[in-house]
């Protein structure tokens, strides 16, 4: 069987996963319940589909499917009255839109509210959308968030028995409202996807990235109308465009600026280009459409050979007005740097030197290195990059910066 | 919050990687301790040597026992801690995936008893 096979079973079966959890969970607030009645089907549907092809009705197969294993589970008397309920209640439905199962309204928006509900701690929104909308078990989400399979388990549990205990909604916010709520949704899908970008080599890894961009594209297609969704879905794709330009044939680590532009992904570029242009229409505003007009930027070096770097430095202007962030004054130094020089950059990172948030945050050292490389400071620079090398997890990374500070000795 | 951070690896494979002036750190232990030192997070910390210099005593009914060796045979060896204050076990988690012996070995977190 090939992978793209396995990879469209799957999608399919996660499509159909999700809404009908979505709309179970919606109905009745118990995730957990609602996932007890649907487990059995899904995990055959995962197992038969990539091998017998996705069925014309997928909805229909998994409740048929779950409605049978549920009938066996009364007949050996150890069915959970939580997820006999949620049988009984798809059925009924089911059974209303018996000519037209597309009937069965799409609430998985609903429910990503609910997992990205300020009651929700916001470590867990993340991994909360992926169990509940994709069905990925705690083990599939634990590594890439550096937690333990139990304990992730367990703080999925937790979550979900918030959800339930304080009446957390299944709603789409008020206007009012609606911003700020669908920032959380974002921040979740996009924390998810950062978590796969900046695992290399990590299949697994590489694969939460991708569930991630179907998330950002489920927004989008739920939430047209919502100029920041795009720019999120937008700011993944320019990144996912250069994946395989991150790393040389060797494997070593390739920073941005020195990537061969022939190994960048042109079709999801482009996507991503209409995504930004569609945002924009109404001007830029939120974060994500800001960072996704950066990488467009970065990217314009295809086209005219060189990055914009006049427009990286005004836009990461706007950013930092945005959102008062030291990692925006931090990437801003980088691009000031290519029009002012190093020591300008390393000048307007003082303002952020003493923060205790960059302390033992790498990239903060590894740019401080850099820059500190280029205006010729080799003593602070081999102590910043020291740092960056002891902060960094990836092996590629790792060895790019000792190679970088065994040029300062030599140079 | 204090947390022990336990590194145990395959002693031999570690030895024989060792520059031949074992007092002298690995250049990765070398960042990675820069790291913990600035990030103010090192309490302590230490390099043991080899098991092979261990000794396990214990009393059992008023008699001390002496045993050469470690307390248990295995395929990894205890080889060194760091004690280090973090705000959480998830930032402590993250200092032990950046710890060089993470690659090749194993680094058990543990939590100090907090005695209030």
């Amino acid at each position: 069987m090939d992978d793209l096979a396995r990879r469209t079973a799957e999608r399919a079966a996660r499509d159909s996963y999700g809404r009908l959890l979505a709309f179970l969970a919606a109905r009745t607030r118990d995730v957990a319940g609602a996932e007890d009645a649907l487990a059995e089907a899904f995990a055959s549907a995962l197992k038969s589909w990539p091998e017998q092809g996705v069925p014309a009705n997928p909805d229909a197969w998994l409740l048929t499917v779950a409605r049978r294993r549920q009938t066996d589970a009364v007949r050996r008397r150890q069915t959970r009255m939580a997820g006999e309920v949620h049988i009984q209640l798809m059925t009924e439905e089911l059974e209303e839109a018996a000519a037209n199962p597309q009937t069965i309204p799409d609430r998985r928006l609903a429910l990503m509210f609910a997992c990205a509900h300020p009651e929700i701690e916001a470590g867990m929104r993340a991994p909360l959308i992926l169990q509940t909308i994709l069905g990925l078990t705690a083990i599939d989400i634990a590594a890439a968030f550096l937690i333990p399979p139990a304990t992730m388990g367990q703080r999925l549990v937790r979550a979900k028995a918030r959800i339930r205990e304080l009446g957390v909604p299944f709603a789409i916010p008020e206007r009012e409202e609606l911003a700020a709520r669908l920032d959380a949704v974002l921040d979740a899908i996009y924390a998810a996807y950062a978590k796969g970008w900046t695992e290399i080599g990590d299949t697994a890894a590489e694969r939460l990235a991708d569930e991630a961009i179907w998330l950002g594209r489920l927004v989008v297609s739920l939430l047209p109308d919502e100029p920041e969704a795009k720019g999120m879905l937008a700011l993944m794709l320019y990144a996912e465009a250069r994946r395989g330009a991150r790393r040389d044939g060797a494997g070593a680590y390739v920073p941005l600026e020195r990537q061969d532009i022939e190994l960048w992904d042109e079709q999801q570029i482009m996507a991503a280009e209409a995504l930004l242009r569609q945002a924009n229409q109404a001007g830029p505003t939120g974060r994500y459409q800001i960072e996704a007009a950066i990488q467009s930027a970065h990217v314009a070096r295809r086209v005219t050979g060189r990055p914009n770097w006049d427009a990286v430095v005004a836009l990461y202007d706007v950013l930092l007005g945005l959102t008062q962030s030291p990692v925006a004054l931090l990437n801003r130094a980088a691009a000031l740097a290519e029009i002012e020089g190093a020591e300008a950059a390393l000048t307007s990172l003082d303002a952020i030197a003493g923060d205790r948030r960059m302390a033992d945050y790498q990239p903060y050292w590894a740019a401080r290195g850099h820059l500190c490389a280029r205006a010729g400071r080799k003593e602070e620079a081999y102590e910043a990059l020291t740092l960056a090398i002891g902060l960094s997890i990836d092996e590629a990374v790792r060895h790019y910066l000792i190679g970088q500070r065994t040029a300062l000795q030599d140079g | 919050m204090k947390f022990m951070l336990l590194i145990y690896g395959d002693e031999a494979a570690a030895t024989a990687a060792t520059p031949a002036d074992t007092r002298v750190m690995s250049p990765d232990y070398t960042a990675y301790n820069e790291a913990l030192i600035k990030a103010g997070a090192l309490l302590a910390g230490n390099r043991l040597r080899p098991t092979a210099d261990a000794t396990s005593v214990r009393v059992r009914n008023g008699k001390t026992e002496l045993l050469d060796g470690p307390y248990a045979e295995t395929k990894e060896q205890f080889g060194g801690y760091y004690l280090i204050e973090a705000p959480d076990l998830d930032t402590a988690r993250d200092w032990a995936s950046k710890c060089p012996s993470a690659k090749t070995g194993t680094v058990e977190v543990r939590p100090v008893w907090q005695l209030d």
